[in-house]
């Protein structure tokens, strides 16, 4: 092979920016490419699909919308990466988050919103915590994988939802059709004025923060960063390495959590099992493209929130198929995680003659 | 350069698309699955490309479209790009409609298999227990092991209606046979939908009847060497050894007539639930390995419930712990059938 990789001494300045710019160029391309092979146009594809994401005030709004249960998803999850704990069950921790919410929303409803609203905001986190605390201890006490238990708990945490809303908690009038009844006028998380994001966004801007200030200002947050470094170091130094477990798969949790609350409160105003869009699962697609960094989370889960909203622009324009969303966010993924490889290191041409 | 920038002009003016004729009127269309070949939303837009065809009518589509908060964005996005009639073809787009029907009161809304109607939203369905009674007579009369297997997606009345019906024809000519029910809670999960047959398989059950969107059921069926019975629409090209009929529906008649409506605006907001005399519900042609006199009883039996001389339901009907839900020489009400959440004497599994 005349190609070969070769380390570079330092990274590339501003590669991260670079890379995702070009990786997403080159992912966008093969859309095009894709949709010209299927007889559509290919270029006045692309256009559609960043017209419908981003480019109408209506477009942007609904990206955010789409955006915020993401972003805290993804956010819980990059929280356990970050101390290379493999938790993908946020899918899970977010439909108990739902049913935290839920519960309190059918039960409290009565109650005004400056009630009720924090009740179903706290028990949607602690569900979602409690959720996740599970496959935690389990770790923790018995070492069991966490991967292995939190891809199970989904399955489950699913199930318990769907177990309530085609049980106890199905609305009496709904033909028997499985889903709770509208929550309370109170229940409802409002929109900020004059638009049509709920306020979720605020939500995610404090937890944003949140996370940025406990990772990179606490004691705790660097131990975490820590651990996941070298376990054996941080054990060896006396940092709680169990807790810290309990800690970012909690929070995770949370996180998650609160997302099921935002979305069965805020986008829907019931519970029903519609409402798993696979939040859980593009979170750790966007926590590995956002490299784990806030501000980059952010931007991503915009990104592919926008291209989500935009697909539809483009299926409603070209016919083309509902698949080109999936194509288009793992095309992304793989461009970008290939692309990343090229911060530190670089290709180089070696001439037959001077190899031995 | 000045070349370049024309150039690229050009080359940008090339990409964009063919304008829809000024006066044409558009109608959109939102589907739960892929079209793909068979199934659901393939039905579905069989009658949007009949539609696509009538003069001066333009049609779109968006298909995969989870039934949360992201349907009423599609639902809004379609109103948006002037669409003048929308069709909406799952339950749960029911309250998504509703809420874009209010913002867009110059669209007209129709939404399919819900029960909610507003100033410009009327709802529609067709009385496909009509036809799943006539496959149960089939089934009822070829099942050699009186098991029947049926792979159903969820337990709504829609669904709980289709296997009931089923089973009074299954039970008309088979009393001694039962009708086994799975439930897979999803439409549209092909591999899913194959494993929840096996398991009726392996119980015995010899012939297969769902309520699911793809033909994986009746693969299942036929790698086994019994009979199925499709849906949606005619199944055989994927099971041709095992497909003795489907229940199967027919919107071309339906979405012209109601884009004819629209057109020369005598469209009213009713719920609509049209039967087997339209033709929007039928069974597709019986197999060759279906018996001659049995294909001759299913066939006066659907002539009977065309004239109206014969009604599924009417009663005597008991359920599954004998007792008499439609009393004895009483007919069925809509609103009975539309909330129906019980199951008739003969099926075996539970709604919950």
């Amino acid at each position: 092979m005349p190609l070969r990789l070769v380390d570079r001494t330092k990274p590339l300045p501003w590669g991260g920016f670079f890379v995702a710019t070009i990786s997403l160029a080159a992912a966008l391309a093969v859309c095009a490419l894709l949709l010209t092979w299927q007889g559509k146009p290919g270029l006045h594809g692309v256009w559609l699909l960043v017209d419908g994401g981003f480019l109408h005030g209506y477009a942007l709004e609904d990206a955010v919308r789409k955006a915020i249960p993401i972003f805290l998803c993804s956010l819980g999850v990059a929280l356990c990466f970050r101390m290379k704990l493999w938790n993908i069950g946020a899918e899970g921790q977010f439909a108990l988050g739902a049913v935290g919410a839920t519960a309190v929303a059918l039960r409290f409803g009565h109650w005004p919103a400056w009630a009720v609203l924090p009740c179903m905001c706290l028990a949607g986190a602690a569900a979602g915590a409690l959720w996740a605390l599970g496959p935690a201890l389990l770790k923790r006490r018995l070492g069991v994988n966490e991967i292995i238990t939190t891809l199970m708990a989904n399955y489950i945490g699913v199930l318990v939802l769907q177990y309530l809303v085609y049980g106890a908690w199905k609305d009496p009038v709904s033909f028997g059709f499985p889903m709770t009844e509208l929550f309370s006028d109170a229940a409802q998380v409002g929109l900020l004025p004059g638009s049509r994001i709920h306020y979720g966004l605020l939500y995610c801007v404090a937890a944003g923060l949140g996370f940025w200030w406990w990772i990179s200002r606490t004691r705790l947050g660097f131990e975490l960063v820590v651990s996941g470094e070298n376990s054996r170091a941080a054990r060896f130094a006396h940092m709680p390495y169990g807790m810290l477990i309990c800690l970012a798969m909690g929070g995770c949790g949370a996180l998650a959590g609160v997302a099921g609350f935002l979305e069965a409160s805020a986008s829907v105003h019931r519970l029903q099992p519609s409402i798993m869009v696979g939040y859980g699962f593009t979170a750790v697609v966007v926590a590995w493209l956002g490299r784990l960094r806030v501000p980059a989370i952010a931007a991503f889960s915009f990104l592919l929130a926008g291209f989500r909203v935009g697909v539809e622009n483009l299926q409603i324009e070209l016919q083309a198929p509902a698949a080109m969303a999936g194509v288009l966010e793992g095309t992304i993924l793989m461009a970008v995680l290939s692309g990343q490889l090229l911060n530190h290191r670089r290709l180089v041409w070696i001439s037959r003659r001077t190899t031995p | 350069m000045r070349a370049f920038v024309v150039a690229l002009a050009l080359a940008l003016l090339a990409c964009l698309p063919m304008q829809a004729a000024a006066e044409d009127m558009k109608v959109g269309f939102i589907y739960v699955s892929p079209v793909g070949d068979a199934g659901w939303s393939w039905a579905h837009d069989q009658g949007r490309q009949a539609v696509d065809a009538m003069d001066g009518v333009s049609t779109s589509y968006v298909e995969s479209v989870p039934e949360g908060p992201d349907a009423e964005r599609v639902i809004a996005g379609l109103a948006r790009k002037g669409h003048s009639l929308i069709f909406t073809t799952s339950f749960g787009y029911m309250d998504p409609t509703l809420k874009v029907a209010g913002q867009f009161p110059d669209v007209t809304f129709m939404h399919c298999s819900g029960f909610k109607t507003g100033p410009n939203m009327g709802n529609y369905f067709g009385r496909m227990y009509q036809a799943r009674y006539l496959t149960g007579l089939v089934a009822g009369k070829m099942t050699k092991g009186n098991i029947i297997g049926y792979v159903a997606a969820f337990p709504i009345p829609e669904v709980i209606r289709g296997i009931n019906a089923f089973t009074l024809g299954v039970r008309e000519v088979n009393p001694k046979a039962e009708v086994r029910v799975v439930w897979t809670k999803t439409w549209y999960d092909p591999a899913l939908e194959k494993d929840a047959a096996k398991s009726l398989l392996d119980v015995g059950a010899d012939v297969i009847a769902q309520h699911q969107d793809s033909p994986g059921p009746q693969e299942a069926a036929m790698e086994k060497g019994v009979y199925s019975i499709g849906y949606n629409s005619d199944m055989s090209s994927f099971a041709p050894k095992a497909h003795l009929t489907a229940a199967v529906w027919n919107w071309p008649v339906f979405y012209t007539e109601m884009v004819k409506q629209v057109q020369n605006k005598t469209w009213k907001p009713e719920a609509l639930w049209w039967g087997m005399d339209t033709g929007l519900v039928d069974i597709a042609p019986m197999g060759p390995m279906v018996p001659q006199d049995v294909k001759d009883m299913v066939e006066a039996k659907k002539k009977a419930i065309i004239d109206k001389s014969f009604t599924v339901f009417a009663g005597p009907v008991k359920d599954q712990k004998g007792e008499e839900r439609i009393k004895a020489g009483a007919m069925p009400e809509d609103k009975e059938l539309l909330g129906m959440t019980w199951f008739v004497e003969g099926v075996v599994g539970s709604t919950e």
